[in-house]
């Protein structure tokens, strides 16, 4: 580099991006702080220093089997998420390596999906998820978020199999590789980092899902979102069990979402933005 | 290079999913527009029947449209600007040379990954209380009254809440694009004297372009379905004060079971996303002929 670094600069860089991170970060922090106080302490005023205690966490569980909405959304997340590649894998696949005419067309069209507002569509879904006897389903749901998500599944696993050089593919068809010998030896190896990817983010979109999982479940297949959003009804202060409770539902998306930051940026943005 | 049988192998590799977004596509937005002709009352079925338009003029005519409507584009619309704004300008800074940067990244994008229930919630009790908010305790700290925020300022409490869930984004696509720009360009107008204005105004923010373009376009497809944050904050209230066009859909579908006035509204929401898609359409498929 031409000009170089000063320490001073580099010293208020830090400062400043440091404060602003901090306060970004805090409605977060506050809440994690919150969670291991007592009901009276988290009302008692601003205080980061809490007493410890793990009640609350206790109480969460106790008093409305915290447990089975978690577990609602770890089943819906990942089973969507299964679905959706079960069924977008080949298509990105054949996409990818025998693109048409038409190829475009369909992946445009495919992402045109994804802008219907949802509320457009939440009475006749309700009425054939009612109908079908799948309310407060978890395999309605499940399908549900499968459809949300599958075109950015489709769109993201386009990208990455795009990458993947089609002269490995002929080369491997020289060598006298079946059809099946390609995709099992060839293209799966490579194809594997960007599964993954789209797996991670579609996991994220599917956990954080909050039109669906709320009004289409009430009790069996509630999953966090919409075990939160219980809250809301004013049933009087309790901030610790609130704050417990967020902080379990928020914590493994936290810790997923901060290894997926790049693949969020392409999966987001259809590419457009590397 | 393609033979005829893989091209076959192809379209039916592609049906799977063509079929299911063909499906969810098609029929129950058929539905929502065929209910919208409709007079249809699940509670009170006695008039039910072919009304024409009579819901939209009826959707038209209500007051809360209005206000829904205004209330929607204001929600947009400053959200954007709050995010872009602060999104550029943390972007530039994340940007610099940083002891810590990993983690001082990973702080600034958690709000993304936080559930939009869980967000709205902690904002709503722990933050902006009226009584037992930090806000409060700041503002009694300093001997001022504490805001009643969702009392007083609905709308406002709820960009504020969307606008911290979506700053993150807008930085890390931001600072994305930030990060592949020419370092020999930087330097170039550096030594042409340029200063940090002129080099922003220049050069990074022509850079800058096409992200910002993407992150208008996919944060508006998402804001203009704004729900849950209300849902658990305000309730659309007082009044209509933070009704949105989903929120008010919602409320005309599942509370007053009004399905006919719902549907209309909802095919409105419909034309309303169209016309912004279409947009994004055009700025993401140019990507795809490079």
């Amino acid at each position: 580099m031409a000009r170089a670094v000063t320490t001073r600069h580099k010293t208020i860089a830090t400062i400043a991006a440091w404060i602003v991170a901090l306060l970004i970060f805090f409605p977060i922090l506050y809440t994690i702080i919150t969670s291991f106080k007592s009901e009276q302490e988290a009302i008692a005023g601003f205080n980061l220093i809490p007493s410890g205690t793990l009640e609350s966490y206790a109480a969460v569980e106790a008093q409305s089997g915290y447990f089975k909405f978690f577990l609602n959304s770890v089943i819906l997340s990942l089973g969507s998420t299964v679905l959706a590649l079960i069924v977008s894998v080949p298509a990105a696949w054949a996409m990818a390596f025998s693109p048409t005419k038409r190829t475009k067309d369909i992946l445009m069209w495919m992402l045109s999906t994804k802008m219907m507002p949802a509320v457009a569509v939440l009475f006749p879904i309700y009425l054939l998820f009612r109908d079908a006897g799948l309310l407060d389903s978890r395999i309605g749901l499940t399908v549900m978020l499968m459809l949300i998500n599958l075109p950015i599944v489709v769109w993201m696993l386009y990208t990455y199999f795009r990458e993947i050089p089609g002269e490995i593919l002929e080369a491997a068809r020289m060598d006298g590789a079946t059809l099946w010998g390609e995709i099992v030896y060839v293209l799966t190896p490579m194809a594997v980092p960007g599964i993954a990817s789209t797996m991670l983010l579609n996991i994220i979109l599917a956990w954080n899902e909050a039109f669906w999982t709320i009004r289409l479940t009430t009790i069996n297949a509630a999953p966090l979102t919409a075990f939160i959003s219980s809250f809301s009804s004013p049933q009087g202060l309790f901030w610790a069990k609130l704050s417990a409770a967020s902080t379990l539902a928020i914590a493994p998306i936290l810790i997923m979402g901060w290894f997926s930051q790049k693949q969020l940026v392409r999966g987001l943005t259809f590419g457009a933005v590397k | 290079m393609a033979t005829r049988q893989t091209s076959t192998l192809a379209r039916f590799m592609m049906a799977p999913s063509v079929i299911l977004l063909l499906i969810w596509m098609i029929v129950p937005l058929a539905m929502t527009l065929w209910f919208s002709f409709l007079q249809y009352n699940p509670l009170n079925p006695i008039r039910d029947g072919f009304i024409g338009f009579s819901n939209y003029a009826l959707f038209f005519k209500n007051p809360a449209f209005a206000a829904s409507i205004v209330n929607t584009l204001v929600l947009v619309v400053a959200v954007l600007a709050i995010t872009i704004v602060g999104g550029i300008l943390l972007a530039l800074l994340l940007d610099q040379p940083l002891w810590g940067q990993g983690v001082v990244r990973i702080l600034v994008i958690s709000p993304f990954f936080v559930m939009p229930p869980v967000a709205a919630l902690v904002w709503k009790n722990m933050i902006m209380h009226p009584g037992y908010g930090v806000f409060a305790d700041i503002a009694r700290f300093f001997g001022v009254q504490p805001v009643d925020w969702f009392a007083d300022l609905p709308l406002t409490s709820i960009i504020i809440i969307v606008a911290w869930q979506w700053l993150p984004f807008a930085t890390l696509i931001l600072l994305t694009s930030l990060q592949s720009l020419d370092g020999e360009q930087k330097e170039a107008a550096e030594m042409d004297g340029a200063g940090f204005l002129a080099r922003f105004w220049y050069l990074t923010l022509p850079h800058l372009a096409r992200a910002i373009t993407v992150v208008v376009l996919i944060e508006t497809i998402f804001l203009l379905s704004v729900y849950a944050e209300i849902l658990v904050t305000t309730n659309g209230g007082p009044g209509y004060a933070s009704t949105n066009l989903p929120y008010l859909v919602y409320q005309k579908a599942l509370l007053e079971f009004k399905i006919g006035q719902a549907s209309a509204g909802g095919i409105i929401a419909v034309i309303l996303a169209n016309i912004v898609a279409l947009f994004l359409m055009r700025a993401v498929g140019k990507n795809l002929d490079k």
